[in-house]
């Protein structure tokens, strides 16, 4: 917490340019740039395929071959291992959530070992998910898909991260619980997390965010606040082809 | 009636050495992917061990159970850091043909200075002498091996499956970048896994040395079985490479007496039966 409350609200937190990455020999990045400022939403929007989840695992090191710079508190984690980023207090959900089968919910949610201090207690946790508490013992993937996304998102705020990566945290899920993520992600931005936030549900992220960038063919090709919107609407449709 | 309790307990001690070799190969197949074809050869260093620390330093039975499992351990962390590691991702031949040719250097290297019989290792004087149990006589030093293999495996069992880092070591073996994601160092955690899996070898090596002797190919003959025991009993499941392990151990001992042709090859033909039958092994998940 006091990590959060020290760095004065706008300051850049992270800062990507000219990140290019491949997975094997092909190129999947060339030349990303972007920044999110502490306390901020900040959404990438795009097509399948455009490198909006390459992005992020970039950031989180998890992409064998990355150039560019990276920076995270003004520290250079271009080349870091992601054991090191995610000691820095960079936390990572993955789009296919990765629930792990042979732990139950209790060894899932613990799993994230503490990074600094000031993350959620586990009261606080089940405060925000109950029905994580009444399945601790089940298997991690017994649970149903919103339950292993609140599982997913659980288990990162356990361990003092203040920067939060989320990929794609509304795929697959009714409305309703949708619409719980989105009041997650908002009581957690009050309480001064920094959220980077992968989308294809535009319409959900125009309830969360306060600035979108757009991906397309492994560029940011523009950006724009969330009080500039409704100015970008149809940019936006050609963008991502709704 | 003597004669088959007899063949019991022999069969009882094999299941042992079986126990505690199938389970560290387990361990070690299910966080590096690797079948570990050094697995005898670290066996019998286990074996050598105890009877270095015996004939240069006079240092007993006892201390060696810790020092041997301790200093053979590190040796096969230093493999791990110096050419297993460099593994990872490739197919599993290579890991074989890697493990197979240390296993052949480091078996060769110590017939070179050995030959090929057994040197003698005493049993401990604490554990010397037997015991009449009324149906048949007890050798204590094995009934010790037996209670202390299946106390040793259950432990083991107990580490990966309900403790913290238990939980770790079995994320990390599902999904290990997303485990190293979390900021979990899962390269030393690959490490000391291997460490934990050839320390389990070099521990059954110290406890077969007063019974088998020490020999440098006591490993070369022990692990073509214990291999068809992970087969039959699945690779990369904890509890079921134990039970498999004394099962077998018991299977072989009981057609010891009842159809002793067979007693050496009893234990591939239950392969070839679990493989036509159950390909994954008894217990085994589906690669």
């Amino acid at each position: 917490m006091a990590e959060a409350t020290a760095k004065p609200a706008g300051a850049e937190i992270l800062s990507v340019s000219d990140l290019q990455a491949w997975y094997g020999e092909s190129h999947i990045l060339h030349g990303v740039n972007f920044n999110v400022k502490a306390g901020e939403v900040v959404t990438l929007l795009g097509r399948n395929g455009a490198g909006k989840t390459t992005t992020l695992k970039s950031v989180m090191g998890i992409i064998g071959k990355r150039t560019g710079s990276i920076r995270f508190n003004g520290q250079d984690i271009t080349r870091a291992s992601s054991d090191r980023i995610a000691r820095l207090g960079i936390a990572f959900c993955p789009e296919e959530r990765g629930i792990f089968a042979s732990l139950d919910v209790r060894e899932n949610l613990l799993l994230p070992p503490i990074v600094r201090s000031g993350g959620l207690s586990l009261d606080q946790i089940f405060d925000l998910f109950p029905n994580l508490k009444e399945r601790l013992n089940s298997q991690g993937t017994k649970l149903s898909g919103g339950e292993q996304q609140m599982l997913a998102i659980a288990r990162i705020l356990r361990t003092g991260a203040r920067f939060l990566m989320l990929d794609e945290p509304t795929e697959g899920l009714a409305p309703v619980i949708i619409q719980q993520i989105g009041h997650t992600i908002a009581r957690l931005k009050s309480e001064g997390f920094t959220i980077l936030l992968v989308e294809q549900n535009f319409r959900f992220a125009s309830t969360v965010a306060d600035r979108y960038y757009i991906v397309e063919h492994g560029k940011v090709i523009d950006g724009f606040a969330n009080s500039e919107l409704s100015a970008n609407m149809d940019k936006l449709h050609t963008y991502l082809g709704v | 009636m003597q004669a088959l309790y007899a063949q019991l307990l022999v069969g009882l001690i094999n299941g042992s050495f079986y126990a505690l070799l199938s389970l560290g190969l387990a361990v070690i197949f299910g966080m590096l992917n690797i079948i570990n074809f050094a697995h005898g050869a670290l066996y019998m260093m286990g074996a050598f061990c105890a009877y270095f620390l015996l004939n240069i330093a006079g240092i007993g039975y006892w201390p060696a159970l810790i020092i041997a499992p301790i200093a053979v351990g590190i040796f096969g962390m230093i493999l791990e850091r110096t050419m297993l590691q460099w593994l990872a991702g490739l197919d599993h031949l290579y890991g074989l043909l890697l493990t197979f040719g240390l296993a052949l250097i480091i078996q060769g290297i110590f017939q070179n200075y050995f030959g090929s019989s057994g040197l003698p290792y005493a049993i401990p004087s604490e554990l010397q002498g037997g015991m009449n149990l009324g149906f048949m006589f007890l050798p204590i030093y094995r009934g010790w091996v037996v209670v202390f293999s299946l106390v040793v495996c259950l432990a083991t069992w107990f580490l990966i499956e309900k403790t913290r880092l238990g939980a770790n070591l079995r994320a990390a073996t599902e999904n290990p970048t997303l485990v190293r994601a979390f900021g979990i160092n899962v390269p030393r955690m690959i490490t000391l896994t291997y460490g934990l899996g050839v320390g389990l070898a070099a521990l059954a090596g110290v406890l077969s040395a007063p019974i088998n002797q020490v020999r440098p190919l006591m490993g070369a003959d022990l692990i073509i079985v214990v291999f068809a025991v992970v087969v039959i009993g699945g690779m990369g499941s904890i509890m079921g490479s134990i039970i498999t392990g004394f099962a077998l151990g018991v299977i072989e001992g009981l057609t010891k007496y009842f159809y002793p042709e067979a007693s050496n090859t009893v234990v591939f033909v239950l392969m070839v039966l679990v493989l036509l039958l159950k390909p994954a092994g008894l217990t085994g998940r589906a690669a």
